[in-house]
């Protein structure tokens, strides 16, 4: 059995373009120590890398928590992408493919959706915002409900 | 270009990948008879793209070369910033007579990528650099014979 | 080991069913174990040595001995369960392994109650006596909770079971074949479901690079019906395969599933699409400059 030492949550600060590298790098890191396919790394740091990038971009800066969870039938692994930023003013729109308020191709949110298995926005206006992820290094996936 | 953010907490930032050392590189782009070729590899900060894109777009308007070939068999991850970044790149090249092939692309990147909802289309692919440049050399005898 | 405890009656009189049994379970744990030892539950399942499956209904033994002393006779939740629930869940998933359903499984649980019970029976002068009628009546519901402890871990070892089967299903059923130089193909047989389309993807896209393809055939002869869920699959492994530089066929394309695309709306946008396997691989042999021609000129056409 994989040692559940690497159960410690991390936390990264997300300021500027190289702690978005450092950022991608440690997913990397945890998902692989956790036992997630190349696949499943890439899907998981790539939504890493643009939720990483809205926190920088339009919330001002921010941090990531990393999570690993080894409790469940599956490990699985919780990124949580917090800002105090000026918050998402119309969710449902920055949800949608194309929807871009910042010069991106806006996928940032809807693509990083589909990359993950869990995903969850909480967002406050003026207050920030913090989006939630987490993946889980299953082979068979879960019956997913619908969107 | 970048400084390093000043929120996180010290002894948490990046031992090897730091703003400019490490992985702190300079894209390589050899010019091979009529093509351009650039390797992309390892982490790609944000600021760096662009940058590249900008040296590209440069070196084809002076060097008048017909090809660009960008190999990204060395990176691991495209998100849709780097994923705009490759379009454009291409974009602009063909404005400037160039034609573009993006060679390389690793399996798990390539799902991710279309998951994320980025096809990329209209951008010439090829398996590896040696069939990119098969490509662009002899593109005129191939690609027109269709039945 | 040596079983050298005698029976006082005299005590067991004052003493409720629960208790008796408990100390009968006690008492006689290496006679019950040896006995069921030689059940089919206990015997198919510890092949390798008898001494194992003894010392399994040893440990089954205490565990219910427990229970009783707890006078929780009827409580599938009685922690005296606890030391052996994980025993008992893989005793009932090897023999789900030996092709045993949960009814047989049950059945093999039900015949260890007449062993232990004939045992408790020789323990009383009189087996008709109310006494010991009581007695076994307590063993009987104390043995049929141990078939419903059993039967529980079945229904989530039998979970795992299907997860594994279908996780080695997704492996199986798809091969990719490599047809000619630079041609591989996947012939899709079944329901197209996210995780097999996803296996499917990753399997073409890995022997793209194995092979150096620059032809991709996906046959979906074998594909019962395509909705647009199975459309939208299709395309992304389409667009994945074109990332990597090289060009997807769609083929088997049976003429009631092209009505379906059509009647749903679907758009298989440019999605390239033969009707045949054939027709897909003399596409991508003329696109490489291959072509097919009969060796004489008198024999039958060759499309």
């Amino acid at each position: 059995m994989r040692a559940s030492r690497h159960a410690a949550p991390a936390s990264l600060p997300i300021g500027s373009d190289a702690d978005l590298a450092w950022v991608r790098q440690q997913v990397r890191q945890a998902a692989a120590e956790l036992g997630f396919g190349l696949v499943q790394q890439t899907k998981l740091v790539t939504a890493a890398s643009e939720l990483a990038r809205n926190t920088l971009v339009h919330g001002g800066g921010g941090h990531v928590e990393i999570t690993p969870l080894d409790s469940g039938p599956a490990p699985g692994l919780r990124l949580a992408f917090v800002d105090a930023g000026p918050g998402i003013r119309d969710l449902d729109r920055a949800m949608t493919d194309g929807y871009t308020s910042g010069g991106g191709l806006g996928l940032g949110l809807s693509g990083a959706k589909r990359l993950v298995q869990e995903f969850e926005v909480d967002t406050r206006p003026g207050e920030g915002t913090t989006v939630t992820v987490t993946a889980w290094a299953t082979v068979v996936p879960p019956a997913r409900p619908g969107p | 270009m970048t400084g390093p953010s000043g929120s996180g907490p010290a002894g948490f930032g990046p031992p090897v990948a730091g703003p400019l050392g490490g992985h702190g590189f300079t894209v390589p782009v050899l010019r091979l008879g009529d093509i351009l070729l650039v390797t992309l590899q390892g982490e790609l900060h944000d600021g760096m793209a662009e940058q590249l894109q900008q040296d590209i777009t440069d070196r084809i308007a002076h060097t008048r070369v017909t090809g660009v070939v960008i190999d990204i068999s060395g990176v691991d991850v495209v998100d849709s910033f780097l994923g705009r970044v490759l379009a454009e790149i291409a974009a602009g090249a063909e404005l400037l007579a160039a034609r573009t092939v993006l060679a390389g692309m690793r399996p798990a990147v390539a799902i991710t990528l279309v998951e994320l909802g980025l096809t990329l289309p209209g951008l010439r692919t090829a398996l590896d650099v040696e069939r990119a440049m098969e490509l662009l050399t002899a593109g005129e005898r191939q690609g027109e014979g269709s039945p | 080991m040596q079983v050298s405890v005698s029976v006082s009656e005299e005590n067991a009189e004052q003493e409720p069913p629960a208790q008796q049994v408990s100390a009968f379970l006690e008492r006689r744990r290496e006679q019950v174990a040896q006995r069921w030892a030689d059940a089919a539950l206990f015997r198919t399942v510890f092949t390798v040595s008898r001494d194992e499956a003894v010392e399994a209904g040893r440990s089954v033994a205490a565990a219910l001995a427990a229970v009783a002393a707890a006078g929780r006779l009827d409580d599938i939740r009685a922690p005296g369960f606890e030391a052996v629930r994980d025993q008992l869940g893989r005793m009932a998933a090897s023999r789900g392994r030996m092709g045993i359903d949960t009814d047989g499984l049950a059945d093999e649980v039900a015949a260890l109650r007449e062993p232990v019970t004939d045992l408790l029976r020789a323990e009383f002068p009189d087996p008709n006596a109310p006494e010991a009628q009581e007695c076994v009546l307590a063993l009987t519901v104390l043995m049929g909770t141990l078939r419903l402890v059993v039967l529980e871990t079945t229904v989530s070892a039998g979970e795992e079971v299907i997860a594994r089967q279908r996780e080695q299903l997704h492996e199986v059923a798809t091969p990719v074949i490599k047809l000619w130089e630079s041609t591989v193909a996947v012939p899709l047989i079944g329901t197209l479901d996210s995780a097999r389309s996803q296996t499917v993807m990753e399997s073409l896209l890995d022997a793209i690079v194995a092979e150096r393809a620059r032809y991709a055939i996906l046959d979906i002869t074998g594909v019962p019906t395509v909705d647009s869920l199975v459309a939208q699959h299709l395309m992304k492994t389409v667009a994945a395969a074109r990332l990597m530089g090289a060009e997807c066929i769609v083929s088997g394309i049976r003429p009631a599933i092209a009505q379906t695309i059509v009647q749903l709306g679907i758009d298989l946008g440019t999605v390239l699409t033969r009707a045949s396997l054939a027709d897909a691989l003399a596409y991508a042999l003329s696109r490489q400059g291959v072509e097919i021609a009969p060796l004489r000129t008198d024999s039958a056409g060759v499309r």
